[in-house]
């Protein structure tokens, strides 16, 4: 297994020709490349300029939206996007860190219309809200539900 | 015609769902002559607890929400309370009709993680089994599909072959449907004496009975007369909303992630991928058909080329001890209590894995952080996609049509649940 590469200029200088690093050049904020996977770093103003970036790229599909929750250090959420290009074959993951107490990040239906359920899902089930979703309402629990599960903080048992 | 009900009066929380519709799609407000209805979550033909709120003028379709979660288990976050080799029996769970499919995305998730190689006999055994898994859900999908549109028939002819399969499957790993047959470095156990035989018997007969359904469907005039010009869905559109598999395939899009980013040995195969330029209902029919003449092959060329050799990788400290091993040896001993008690520690990092299952792009994103339990594991679900493909799929059309639409993208509950 090859080492991994951290950090904008390791990243960026080792895959110059790579099409999601020409594309993101200039709104990267951090890049890594790991066991042959590229992900690159972008702040949460930029999430839909870097979308329609790697997009006008040639990463056409977008495979998944969702996060991880690093708690209890900050900034807390990881809003993860996997990004598929079907001409390169090759896909480049978008990473967006949140804070806990700020977790709101701007919609990318209007870039991907699939979007939609992958945003209810992290809204539902980490309290991540998406400015600009059209209907952000919980999609796996019950309306009436109390938190949000996949937190860390959020027992594995639930409250009882 | 009269309003016949108030949307309040038939369930709280309609209007919720259909302002999903409504505000993103640009439909116009419901005319008092349009009437909102419930399908499901117990309809027999939604496949599982599939709740759709659909409005509807007259006859057809005006819009359509799905509305899910019935079946929610909470999966990923049990992952995260497990070892990584304890949640191999939890990936069967997800898509209940492709389990192979499931613990083959998240074993090579984790193996790469790891840095893990894999005895090529391991990686021929999963690819054989995970192409009869295919033919097994295509099995369940064409009888379940026929049966919806009115074709009784072809669903016990198809439940016989699915029936030789299970029995496979039984034999190799002890279990019908939730297998959990292989293990992250490899499989679980050598596969039967007579494994060899008891697949080239069932591929011998398998080809036969694919032409056997298509004389049952393909020419019949009421097959043809309900599924041709149904359920359109263009490329453009499908790539925006996330479809894969087979309904991608039949919009056009050559794209298979077995043949175009190969896994598990997926390259060293010869097969064709079906695609078709129809979009509709019947081209899914088409593509999934074809798509089973294809698995046979493989599977042939699975079984006459699998080599001798370890099932497991050679890693002590990851795969559990061979049992005579552990009895005579102090070191495997001691491997194997460290394994049951502690886990394995994963080197921090993440990956996100993608098969293609029987439904589509079937990934694994599994996040660690040097721990013996999963930091994070999510599953990205092909038919949960699909299900956002419905409304573009439905608008306009008949009620009844929804029903053929419905059974052409194939979705499993429990996998757009987890």
């Amino acid at each position: 297994m090859d080492a991994a590469l951290t950090g904008i200029g390791a990243v960026f200088e080792a895959h110059a020709d790579n099409a999601a690093v020409k594309a993101l050049s200039e709104l990267a904020t951090d890049a890594k490349f790991d066991r042959g996977e590229l992900t690159i770093t972008v702040s949460r103003e930029n999430i839909i300029a870097a979308c329609e970036a790697v997009r006008q790229a040639g990463y056409t599909f977008l495979e998944d939206v969702t996060a991880v929750d690093w708690y209890p250090s900050e900034p807390r959420f990881q809003i993860t996007y996997h990004i598929l290009s079907m001409a390169l074959k090759t896909r480049v993951r978008l990473a967006v860190r949140l804070n806990g107490d700020d977790a709101v990040i701007d919609s990318i239906v209007d870039v991907w219309p699939s979007a939609n359920f992958y945003e209810r899902e992290v809204f539902d089930l980490f309290g991540v809200r998406f400015s600009g979703h059209p209907n952000l309402r919980r999609i796996m629990m019950p309306e009436d539900w109390q938190g949000h599960p996949l937190r860390k903080d959020y027992p594995v048992e639930g409250y009882r | 015609m009269a309003p016949i009900a108030a949307p309040e009066m038939l369930n709280p929380g309609v209007e919720d769902v259909l302002a999903d519709t409504k505000t993103h799609q640009g439909v116009p407000p419901p005319q008092d002559q349009t009437m909102v209805i419930n399908m499901g979550p117990q309809h027999p033909s939604t496949h599982g607890v599939l709740r759709l709120v659909l409005e509807i003028d007259g006859e057809s379709v005006v819009s359509l929400a799905p509305d899910i979660g019935y079946l929610h288990t909470g999966i990923e976050k049990t992952c995260e309370a497990k070892f990584y080799q304890q949640v191999v029996p939890l990936t069967d769970r997800i898509d209940y009709l492709c389990p192979m499919t499931n613990n083959l995305a998240y074993c090579l998730a984790t193996e790469r993680l790891l840095g893990l190689e894999i005895p090529e006999r391991a990686q021929y055994l999963r690819v054989l089994l995970n192409e009869l898994t295919r033919i097994q859900s295509h099995l369940v999908w064409l009888g379940t599909h026929a049966m919806d549109i009115g074709a009784l028939t072809v669903f016990l002819y198809c439940f016989r072959e699915r029936e030789e399969i299970l029995r496979i499957f039984e034999a190799v790993a002890g279990q019908r449907m939730m297998t959990s047959y292989f293990r992250i470095g490899g499989v679980s156990m050598e596969p039967p004496l007579d494994f060899h035989k008891q697949v080239q018997n069932f591929l011998n007969i398998m080809p036969d009975r694919v032409q056997q359904y298509e004389d049952l469907l393909t020419a019949n005039p009421i097959w043809m007369g309900r599924l041709k010009g149904i359920g359109l869905l263009s490329a453009a559109d499908a790539i925006a909303l996330g479809v894969t598999g087979p309904p991608l395939r039949a919009s056009g899009v050559d794209w298979d992630l077995r043949r175009d980013m190969p896994y598990s040995g997926y390259e060293k195969f010869k097969f064709n991928v079906p695609v078709s330029n129809d979009c509709d209902v019947f081209a899914r029919y088409a593509v999934r058909m074809d798509e089973m003449r294809e698995s046979v092959k493989i599977c042939q060329q699975a079984l006459d080329g699998m080599p001798e050799g370890r099932i497991v990788a050679d890693a002590p400290k990851i795969m559990l001890p061979d049992r005579e091993q552990m009895k005579t040896q102090m070191e495997a001993l001691i491997h194997h209590f460290k394994l049951v008690t502690e886990g394995f520690g994963v080197p921090a990092g993440e990956v996100y894995q993608a098969v293609e299952s029987p439904r589509g792009e079937m990934g694994y994103y599994v996040v660690s952080d040097g721990t013996a339990k999963p930091y994070r594991v999510h599953m990205r679900n092909p038919s949960y996609a699909s299900l956002q493909a419905l409304e573009t799929m439905c608008k306009g059309r008949l009620l009844a049509d929804v029903v053929a639409v419905i059974g052409s993208i194939d979705i499993v509950l429990g996998e757009i649940d987890r």
